[in-house]
């Protein structure tokens, strides 16, 4: 099994990579962006897919007309590319070292005296390392620190589970005031962090894989928070995924189609506010509601969906897709993918079986 | 002892013993407003708020640049409680200074009211930040620090630390930070009071040598008597302009529960009740002033 994003074929908005970046400098020892090369995926994988390397560059944009953007890092500047950033904004780059409890904190202490912080690390350590961090001093004071929480999910692979972030949307999504987004793809991350501007309140904001296919064409120019999209149209059932998996969600609803099912696809990309009204459409719509993400089973985004069928009171054939509630295995993501059937493939026979019940 | 960048009356001039006495009658109300503060939900944080009354008093009522009526005037000093369960000294200083009406304290702690243990800055004006987890205020100030530095403006930022909270990883997080940039316009005052919740900081865990600590995190470094209002005064006089230099700590050595004899040094009153007749006393005692510290009072 491959990695259906990197392995091309039902993909049709695969972009071309971005010769005008060079990755040379992130993997050391091997021959620069070769090095980027999955093995298990058996393709190079276009540069502006991958969200968390455009982040810096995006912002670096952004900064020349607004004077209230700074950018943090905790000595991952390379990993996430917010050295794009510092490049050409030296004097609002802050690199506070390993030190991310402190770096929240910090942001919240400028976000308080009228800077936009955006402050980056790896999901685990932002959402379960400084989570008191973010509840407590960008939260509880409404400050507006944009949270920039990179390789979440497992997509670290065989890093192991210190590295992976898999109970971050559950932990997030029930701090009061906090928006809770995922990034499907650089296109959308790039909605995001332009809409980010004028939303009050802090945002965590979570990245995917580091290596997402492209989902949109375009950044998506009517980005709202707490408005999903609907990213295709289906009567049979709806599946509504976030983030690192809307790719995948695409690919199989090609396949059911092929097979005669016809799934609707919605990219819940805001986990907080929650767009409630389109997960009801979607269950009257439908009659079956798949949900689909890189995270526990417990928490996330089918808990969220459940809750709010539950509240409503509207009978669905349900079922929550993600990562069994264990310490997933390591492994190069595309297996761990593959494995827990969070690839095409994958989501696509958890569809078949729920359509069977 | 004053430098030559002395902003305070000399020492001995009837303007030094002015403002002296004014600040003694504002320690002095800080106490006492703390005790009847108290009163309203049966519990307080007496004696943290008292170590620092004078450290309270001599920052609002001398040194802080800020404007009620202008709350969040951009260039205005900034002053971080990281001991928030001091909030209940602050309050009553935030309101007689003109931040909002006295009368709201009256119902401080009850359903709904702004004003909890712990300051809330969307609730309340004044309160530069939310405190109450202990450990996060140097790292807050830091941002401040930092947003002076980006925007181009010449606050300082103030953060009041406890001694026991030094026990906090994020503190040193914080000093490391302050002293890498550089942030010469960050004053952290430690209220040395040498008792945490449930004994003596060097029993529960040690922190000294303090000020060789701060001083190889790269900060500049007074130790001072911190009930001691010339000195207090002396030391805001000391702090170099803020700018490029060392991040700036005055360490004030304190002692828990002042200025109430049954309070000092007793780690038992770290929360208490004052009722009855107990409470009576303890409110003549205060508005007698600061006496000398009783035998038993005070540091190990």
């Amino acid at each position: 099994m491959t990695d259906p994003g990197a392995a091309g074929g039902a993909q049709p908005r695969e972009a071309a990579p971005d010769p005008g970046q060079d990755m040379s400098g992130l993997f050391r020892g091997t021959a620069g962006a070769q090095a980027l090369k999955d093995p298990k995926s058996g393709k190079g994988i276009a540069v502006t897919s991958i969200p968390a390397f455009v982040a810096g560059a995006e912002l670096a944009d952004l900064a020349r007309d607004d004077d209230r953007i700074v950018v943090l890092t905790a000595d991952l500047a390379h990993a996430n590319r917010t050295i794009d950033f510092a490049s050409r904004h030296p004097g609002r780059f802050f690199n506070v070292g390993v030190a991310e409890q402190n770096m929240f904190s910090i942001a919240a202490g400028m976000a308080s005296a009228g800077l936009i912080p955006f402050a980056s690390t790896f999901a685990s350590y932002a959402a379960l390392l400084a989570c008191e961090q973010i509840r407590t001093d960008c939260a509880y004071p409404g400050m507006p620190v944009r949270i920039l929480a990179h390789h979440s999910g497992m997509s670290l692979g065989f890093y192991g589970t210190s590295h992976h972030s898999l109970e971050d949307l559950a932990i997030m999504r029930a701090i009061a005031d906090l928006t809770v987004v995922c990034a499907a793809d650089a296109h959308q991350l790039r909605a995001i962090l332009r809409a980010s501007l004028s939303h009050p309140g802090p945002i965590y904001i979570r990245l995917g894989r580091g290596r997402d296919p492209q989902v949109y064409a375009e950044p998506p120019a009517s980005f709202q928070f707490g408005r999903a999209i609907r990213l295709r149209e289906g009567s049979d059932l709806a599946i509504i995924t976030t983030g690192s998996e809307v790719h995948a969600c695409l690919g199989a609803a090609e396949s059911l189609q092929a097979a005669g099912i016809s799934a609707r696809v919605i990219d819940m990309h805001t986990i907080r506010p929650l767009d409630t009204r389109e997960i009801l459409t979607a269950a009257v719509e439908t009659g079956t509601v798949l949900t689909v993400e890189e995270h526990n089973i417990t928490g996330g985004l089918g808990s969220a969906v459940a809750e709010t069928l539950a509240d409503a009171g509207v009978a669905a054939r349900f079922l929550r897709h993600g990562v069994p509630d264990e310490h997933v295995l390591l492994g190069p993501p595309a297996a761990l993918y593959a494995h827990y059937r969070l690839d095409a493939a994958g989501i696509e026979s958890t569809a078949r079986q729920l359509l069977a019940r | 002892m004053t430098s030559e960048r002395a902003r305070y009356p000399r020492i001995g001039s009837p303007e030094r013993e002015r403002l002296l006495a004014r600040l003694a009658d504002r320690a002095k109300f800080i106490r006492l407003e703390t005790v009847r503060l108290a009163e309203i939900p049966g519990a307080g944080h007496y004696t943290g708020t008292f170590s620092a009354a004078e450290l309270i008093a001599s920052l609002y009522y001398a040194e802080l640049a800020y404007r009620p009526g202008d709350p969040a005037w951009p260039d205005r000093d900034r002053m971080v409680l990281s001991k928030g369960h001091a909030a209940i000294g602050l309050y009553p200083v935030l309101a007689d200074v003109g931040f909002f009406a006295p009368g709201l304290l009256d119902d401080y702690t009850r359903l709904g009211s702004p004003f909890g243990d712990h300051p809330d800055m969307r609730k309340i004006k004044g309160i530069d930040f939310s405190s109450g987890s202990l450990g996060h205020g140097l790292s807050v100030s830091v941002g401040m620090a930092l947003a002076a530095r980006v925007s181009g403006r010449g606050y300082r930022t103030f953060c009041i630390v406890g001694d026991g909270e030094l026990a906090e990883g994020q503190v040193w997080e914080a000093a490391m930070a302050a002293g890498h940039y550089r942030l010469g316009s960050l004053v952290c005052i430690v209220d040395r009071n040498y008792l945490s919740i449930d004994g003596p900081t060097e029993d529960i865990m040690g922190i000294e040598p303090l000020a060789d600590k701060f001083a190889s995190f790269r900060w500049s470094v007074q130790r001072i008597d911190g009930h001691d209002l010339d000195a207090i005064l002396d030391a805001y006089d000391r702090l170099e302009p803020p700018g490029q230099g060392q991040p700036q700590v005055i360490i004030a050595d304190t002692v828990k529960g002042r200025g109430v004899r049954r309070m000092e040094g007793d780690v038992g009153w770290h929360v208490g009740r004052l009722a009855g007749a107990d409470y009576d006393e303890v409110v003549a005692e205060i508005a007698g002033g600061l006496q000398p510290l009783g035998s038993g009072a005070g540091r190990d």
